[in-house]
């Protein structure tokens, strides 16, 4: 082995029987830097994964929405702006969706009713969400009844059961046919309660939209990368609600651990004394301390990360769950796919290694180029 | 085996985990593309735009659908108030699933 790495060894060996010296408080610093990262590292991946999967899975939505505005709020759409949208170019398909919202006196939850565009329903079938089979209890071939709109209640049949492994997009479905739908909420024929465009060229989505908005300024079209953005925002948020919450505790550990490496005890004070006495250089004594910081930063590093990853894709991030994933009552059951960005565990090393080991090496410098005497008086 | 070898065995078997960690990232990502595939079809068929993750309003359900006057859009930048949006717990009868419901006896004993 060659003498530098020999000389490196040695010192880790000092160090590491230094730590061993001060046990209690310095397992005491391992254990409280590790929870620090993990609870970092667990928001982080979550968010993360969370986000990620959004993206992937709205990546097949309209690239266009169009909704008709009334007085600043969403109102139903006729087939004449349908007819006149057909002028724009870039415009692939368009097509008026049929969907609303029927509140569930008996389970206290919105469903999301749905005409399919290329799905063949019979009247008075339905097929729903998992959400909502789980919730009501129902299977295919059972009944569900809903108050419509004129006060009777209709009865629908179910025919199906959306597949489950799309439940994060339609647990809270009920899939209806077009009479069953305008007859329930009243809704008149020729009516829609927004439009679904699909462009061609994706370059060309913005201008498109500036089109309709000239064209039917009545309308507001939102766009696919805004419901993207909508949800990468709200994810954020979520993180950032909780990095909030953390805020105390990461403050109360950067007093700690910089009151633990910057102020130096009298017994480190001595220790560094009596190494320079006996003949180490100021050099020795800073690598020493580096290792030090080093070893408890890093090995800390790696263990909160490691219990991160593991809290989050194996016990589905039991202890942050609550707070960013959100309640309802139809929650949709699923399993997060794993996303680790690599630059974002680059930079939570960078922030919880990096000023560790520095606030361990000031003081220590600062001591070291004392008179070995002064300092151990 | 002396302590500093030790340690550098333990360090490097939690940097090899760490690394682990992105294989098995990649690994379960490549098994949940049929689960991701379905989501995405049922988006693209049915011309989905919101994830149902926060179904217990109008304006959260579809929260890029949601319109100018919701609570959802109060003020620039203003995220949703409503229940999931804030630290609240749920509500006491949220926290019995319908099977528990259906076992639970209608009269109490």
């Amino acid at each position: 082995m060659p003498i530098g790495l020999q000389r490196q060894k040695y010192l880790i060996d000092f160090t590491l029987a230094s730590l061993l010296r001060r046990r209690a408080k310095n397992v005491g610093l391992l254990a409280v830097y590790t929870l620090i990262v993990f609870a970092l590292a667990s928001v982080m991946l979550y968010t993360n994964a969370l986000r990620h999967e959004a993206a992937h899975v709205l990546e097949g939505a309209p690239e266009i929405v169009l909704q008709r505005m009334v007085a600043g709020r969403h109102d139903l759409i006729g087939e004449d702006h349908l007819a006149r949208i057909g002028q724009v170019r870039g415009v692939q398909t368009k097509a008026g969706r049929l969907w609303g919202y029927f509140y569930d006196p008996a389970v206290k939850a919105n469903y999301t009713l749905m005409v399919p565009p290329d799905r063949e329903i019979a009247p008075g079938d339905a097929i729903i969400g998992a959400g909502i089979a789980r919730t009501r209890g129902l299977s295919a071939g059972d009944y569900l009844t809903l108050r419509g709109s004129d006060g009777k209640a209709h009865t629908l049949r179910i025919a199906g059961l959306l597949d489950s492994r799309s439940e994060l997009v339609s647990s809270d479905l009920v899939l209806v046919a077009e009479p069953f739908f305008r007859g329930f909420f009243g809704v008149p024929a020729g009516q829609y309660t927004d439009i679904a465009l699909r462009v061609r060229n994706v370059q060309e989505v913005r201008k498109v939209a500036e089109k309709l908005t000239l064209l039917l300024p009545d309308t507001r079209p939102i766009l696919r990368e805004e419901v993207l953005r909508t949800y990468d925002a709200i994810f954020n948020w979520r993180q950032g609600l909780v990095a909030v919450l953390l805020l105390g505790a990461v403050l109360a550990f950067v007093v700690f651990a910089w009151d633990k490496a910057s102020g130096l005890s009298a017994e480190e004070r001595r220790e560094i004394g009596i190494l320079k006495a006996i003949g180490w250089e100021t050099s020795d004594v800073i690598r020493m301390k580096f290792w030090e910081g080093a070893i408890v930063s890093l090995t800390a590093f790696l263990l909160g990360y490691l219990g991160a990853y593991v809290h989050v894709f194996f016990a589905d991030a039991a202890l942050f769950e609550p707070v960013l994933k959100g309640w309802a009552v139809l929650y949709p059951r699923f399993s997060l796919v794993p996303a680790v960005d690599g630059l974002q565990l680059a930079t939570l090393f960078f922030f919880t290694v990096f000023p560790y080991t520095v606030a361990t090496i000031v003081p220590i410098w600062r001591a070291a180029i004392t008179d070995p005497d002064t300092v151990m008086r | 085996m002396c302590r500093t070898d030790r340690f550098l065995w333990l360090l490097g078997v939690l940097v090899l985990a760490t690394l682990l960690t992105f294989a098995d990232a990649w690994l379960r990502s490549h098994e949940a593309s049929p689960r991701l595939a379905a989501s995405a079809a049922l988006v693209q068929e049915l011309g989905l735009t919101d994830l149902a993750l926060f179904t217990e309003a109008r304006y959260t359900r579809h929260l890029s659908q949601a319109d100018l006057h919701t609570a959802f859009q109060d003020h620039p930048l203003a995220l949703e108030h409503f229940p999931s949006g804030s630290l609240l717990a749920p509500p006491a009868h949220l926290l019995t699933r319908h099977a528990d419901r259906a076992a639970a006896p209608e009269v109490p004993d």
